[in-house]
């Protein structure tokens, strides 16, 4: 009883831990490849002892910054929800980590662990959960603010968020077809799978189709920028506009919890999540014969690393696509969600199941 | 079994707070936490797709219309009964005694032997996924599909009722 409310604890802990530490070097990230993408240098202002170090101490410097500067709440404004709303961003979206796997089931003497928090049936359907209710994070600050653009930015996000949860849901029931579980962790189990003896059975490859649409519905979610109309840093005024210290760097804080969680499903449902290819509980066993046995501990460390390695890929190519597109206006924003987006993806839903009867009647 | 207190009493310390609240705004809100505490009593019956899909329809995609409907309307007025509305108020505790009076009969023909202690006692994975979905799709496919053509009747007529030119 206690061991397994520690062994929890400890899952949570290094989980949380982990997606912080990212997310933190996600900012890092943002501005060093913005800086190679526009030929600039990029940030090396914060030097620790005259150390550059590529500009890391800035992540330091920034949350110190952040710290030190003063919470003010809009008079007129909600101080309570002013407060609860960032609380309820970031809650809401750390607890949507808590269904994903990071690597297969381990065993220590007798027990079994699951690299995962929260084994749940309904996993995919727990994160999709938390994300609607991250919906409230913005639609509580853009209330609360007492300020007219920052409603409107609350108003832009939360309609935003909740036309692209229907696609994104819609874009998934391909891929729940084939695997026929909502369960992570068996997703991931089914992807490990080989095609024809050689090709891994990886969602990507299954649903190509879905993957594009996807990767677009949650880049939709995150709210970045060729969908950053609800914050719009450089012109519009978004929904934190009136937010100060470290309650907007929470928002900030949001957006790339946001990016990895998109990622780290991604990752998950398209990218075969902690399987890598040919690489089985005892080694790897590749398809033209040869073997090369692994110890057990050897295997869940390569497992957690490729989950890492792709997360951290879907993260780039995130920024990629952040740098490279422009914003769109928010009609061709809903017009892309409702008019394309939604018809393809139910589209995709047809085609999968024809093709799965068309399998299962040969 | 402290979690179903902990959870049943957030549900109804919130349940009362979406009544006694004087604000639209947070009469909302705490339905809102309300709904969610539900899912967690939910989840403690072991039926996760119910909880899951609790939070997602209802606390994440209804209760936002309901507040989308309050914030556009009336978004800071801490509405107190007019003079004039006094009568409702008065009309909600008559409405009120009412009800509870009608329920005593029931409450104490209540056998609280009677209610299982634990969720063993039912039939093994009622709230899976899979099991709900044999269930809605195979036994009861017709109900099932009508409803559907219901919520369609439901959507043509908001679209008709909210465009004037069609």
């Amino acid at each position: 009883m206690w061991i397994d409310l520690v062994i929890l604890f400890t899952k949570a802990f290094v989980l949380i831990n982990a997606v912080l530490i990212l997310t933190s070097f996600l900012t890092w990230m943002e501005r060093k490849q913005s800086a190679v993408m526009q030929d600039r240098l990029g940030a090396n202002r914060a030097p620790i002892f005259g150390v550059r170090a590529f500009g890391l101490p800035h992540i330091l410097a920034d949350a110190l910054k952040m710290f030190f500067k003063e919470d003010y709440v809009p008079p007129g404004g909600d101080k309570l929800l002013h407060t609860v709303a960032p609380l309820a961003a970031v809650f809401f979206a750390l607890m949507s980590f808590a269904a994903i796997p990071f690597g297969d089931a381990i065993r220590v003497g007798s027990r079994e662990i699951k690299l995962q928090v929260l084994e749940l049936d309904v996993g995919l359907l727990f994160v999709f959960a938390m994300m609607s209710m991250g919906i409230y994070g913005t639609f509580l600050a853009g209330f609360s603010s007492n300020n007219k653009f920052a409603f409107l930015g609350g108003l832009r996000a939360s309609s935003q968020m909740i036309s692209y949860e229907i696609t994104m849901g819609a874009t998934l029931v391909g891929l729940l077809m084939i695997f026929k579980t909502l369960d992570l962790n068996q997703i991931v189990r089914e992807q490990g799978q080989l095609l024809w003896g050689w090709l891994p059975s990886w969602g990507i490859i299954l649903q190509p189709f879905g993957f594009l649409l996807f990767l677009t519905a949650g880049f939709a979610e995150t709210k970045r920028v060729p969908f950053d109309l609800p914050e719009g840093e450089s012109e519009i005024i978004g929904y934190f506009v009136e937010y100060s210290s470290m309650k907007f760097g929470a928002f900030f804080m949001v957006d790339f919890v946001e990016t990895i969680l998109i990622a780290a499903l991604t990752a998950t449902l398209f990218l075969g999540g902690w399987q890598m290819p040919y690489l089985y509980g005892d080694g790897f066993h590749f398809p033209w014969g040869t073997t090369h046995s692994l110890s057990s501990a050897s295997v869940t460390i390569l497992q957690v690393a490729s989950f890492g390695i792709k997360v951290l890929f879907v993260c780039w190519l995130m920024l990629l696509i952040r740098w490279t597109l422009p914003r769109f206006r928010y009609d061709q924003l809903m017009r892309l969600g409702w008019k394309i987006l939604l018809p393809l993806s139910v589209a995709n839903i047809f085609l999968t199941g024809f093709f799965l009867i068309l399998l299962q009647s040969r | 079994m402290m979690l179903f207190y902990l959870l049943g009493t957030i549900a109804l310390a919130a349940a009362v707070n979406v009544v006694a609240q004087r604000r639209v705004f947070y009469s909302a809100l705490f339905l809102i936490i309300c709904l969610c505490a539900l899912s967690g009593l939910y989840m403690l019956l072991q039926a996760p797709f119910i909880a899951a899909v609790q939070v997602i329809v209802y606390a994440g995609a209804i209760m936002v219309l309901f507040l989308f409907v309050i914030m556009l309307l009336d978004p800071f007025s801490a509405v107190p009964l007019s003079e004039k509305k006094r009568y409702l108020g008065y009309l909600g505790i008559a409405m009120g005694t009412a009800t509870l009076v009608l329920l005593v009969p029931f409450l104490l023909s209540y056998d609280l032997s009677r209610v299982p202690r634990n969720v063993t006692g039912m039939a093994a994975g009622t709230g899976i996924t899979r099991r709900i979905g044999e269930t809605i799709f195979k036994e009861y496919l017709l109900p099932f599909e009508v409803t559907s053509v219901l919520i369609l009747v439901a959507i043509i007529g908001a679209v008709i009722l909210g465009k004037k030119k069609i």
